[in-house]
């Protein structure tokens, strides 16, 4: 405050000793008139010429090209979010895709083992049937085997003993009298013969 | 001759003598160095703003950081109503900083420690504000000297001191940046003659308190460029949003 004061009267009272302040060699040579006028005329031709390039020319170019600039930033943005935007999008067709695919290829191979399942059945049924038949006559034949097998035997037993007899007695003996007792026999006792 | 501090402030005629009528007004080494300091500053700023690259390289940069920072600066303090006298500030603002600048090399001459300089522009910003003030408002930007809010009492004396303080505006701006300036080289010459005087046995500490000082006043410089133009900027608020 007091410096300003200093320099305010220093200021204004220049106007009144001049003379004094001008003659005097060591004062300051702010307070010099003699290039006074000199520096504001050159003042006012150097700041007016820069005021008039810089408004005129320059800054307009700046704030131009800042501009621009916050445009350009928000196109950019916006095109990142369109394209973020575009990629969940193709992020989801590809996910709806993989769950499609995957949906179809467990219905084909639902499909596929029905139909294995459906042939093998088919073909043990086949095969069943087959076996059976085949079984049925092997039943068949064992039962006409085991049918005929007493004959056989009593035909043999008639057979042995009528020769053991002649060995054994050195005559012939009456087939039909010894197969008359095979026939008691065989009746009397088949059951423990053969086993039925 | 060297050693008178004051001396660096000699204002004299570089080439002929120019006279116009009664007037001299002659190239002097004030002139060189506006001339320089407008020249620099253009040239720094046409290269700032030729290209319009998305990624600016240095100079656009800085071209582009001082902008946001004047506007900012009027947008704060004086709102958008400012934005006509963005150039103006924006010239005055870079003017004085390089002026100021320039003023910090060693052997040059600092325009703005002359106070017939800076009382220019600080007039020519007064009657401007002025002008605009009563354009604007027409007589009701005498409001400004009626505060609201005072009792009739003191009215009188209050509006005495409005009209004084509104009046020493140009003064204060243009003493505050002279003084200042003056101020800061004056010392720094005197520390430097001291470091001179004192040879090589004690001649360090006074060299050590110029290199703090040059720090310093670089920081000045700045600040009092910046201090020109935000007080600018105040005015031409009161200037346009009249409420006091």
């Amino acid at each position: 405050m007091v410096k300003k004061i200093y320099f305010h009267s220093i200021f204004f009272s220049f106007f009144f000793i001049k003379e004094t302040f001008a003659a005097e060699s060591g004062g300051m040579p702010q307070l010099n008139p003699e290039f006074w006028v000199s520096q504001i005329f050159w003042l006012i031709l150097s700041f007016g010429i820069m005021y008039l390039v810089l408004s005129k020319l320059i800054l307009p170019k700046i704030s131009n090209n800042l501009e621009s600039r916050k445009s350009q930033i928000l196109e950019n943005i916006e095109a990142a979010e369109k394209q973020r935007e575009n990629s969940d999008a193709k992020l989801k067709e590809y996910d709806e895709i993989i769950s499609k695919s995957k949906l179809e290829a467990n219905s084909i191979f639902n499909q596929a083992r029905e139909k294995a399942i459906k042939d093998i059945s088919a073909k043990r049924e086949v095969l069943d049937k087959q076996i059976d038949s085949e079984i049925a006559e092997a039943e068949k034949e064992i039962d006409t085997l085991r049918k005929n097998a007493p004959n056989k035997i009593n035909k043999i037993a008639i057979e042995t003993s009528s020769e053991l007899l002649q060995k054994l007695i050195g005559a012939e003996v009456n087939n039909s009298s010894i197969s008359a007792i095979v026939e008691d026999l065989f009746k009397r006792n088949g059951d423990k013969y053969y086993g039925n | 001759m060297a050693a008178n501090p004051m001396s660096q402030f000699d204002v004299y005629r570089i080439g002929p003598e120019i006279k116009v009528g009664a007037f001299d007004i002659s190239f002097t080494n004030a002139s060189l160095f506006m001339i320089l300091s407008t020249v620099s500053i253009l040239l720094v700023f046409n290269l700032g703003s030729k290209r319009n690259s998305i990624l600016p390289n240095k100079i656009q940069l800085l071209a582009e950081l001082s902008y946001t920072f004047v506007s900012k600066m009027i947008s704060d303090t004086a709102g958008s109503k400012a934005k006509p006298y963005f150039s103006f500030i924006f010239s005055l603002f870079m003017f004085v900083l390089f002026c100021n600048m320039f003023g910090m090399i060693p052997y040059t001459f600092t325009v703005t420690s002359h106070i017939i300089v800076t009382f220019v522009l600080a007039a020519f910003i007064f009657i401007g504000v002025t002008v605009i003030g009563f354009i604007k408002h027409g007589l009701g930007y005498l409001k400004l000297f009626v505060p609201s809010g005072v009792p009739a009492v003191l009215l009188p004396l209050i509006v005495i001191i409005e009209i004084i303080s509104y009046l020493s505006r140009p003064i204060s701006l243009s003493v505050r940046l002279f003084a200042n300036m003056m101020a800061g080289h004056t010392m720094m010459k005197v520390f430097g003659g001291f470091v001179i005087s004192l040879g090589i046995v004690g001649g360090w500490l006074p060299l050590s308190f110029s290199v703090a000082l040059t720090g310093l006043e670089i920081l000045v410089a700045f600040l009092q460029a910046y201090v020109f133009a935000i007080l600018t900027c105040i005015y031409l608020n009161d200037a346009l949003n009249l409420h006091h």
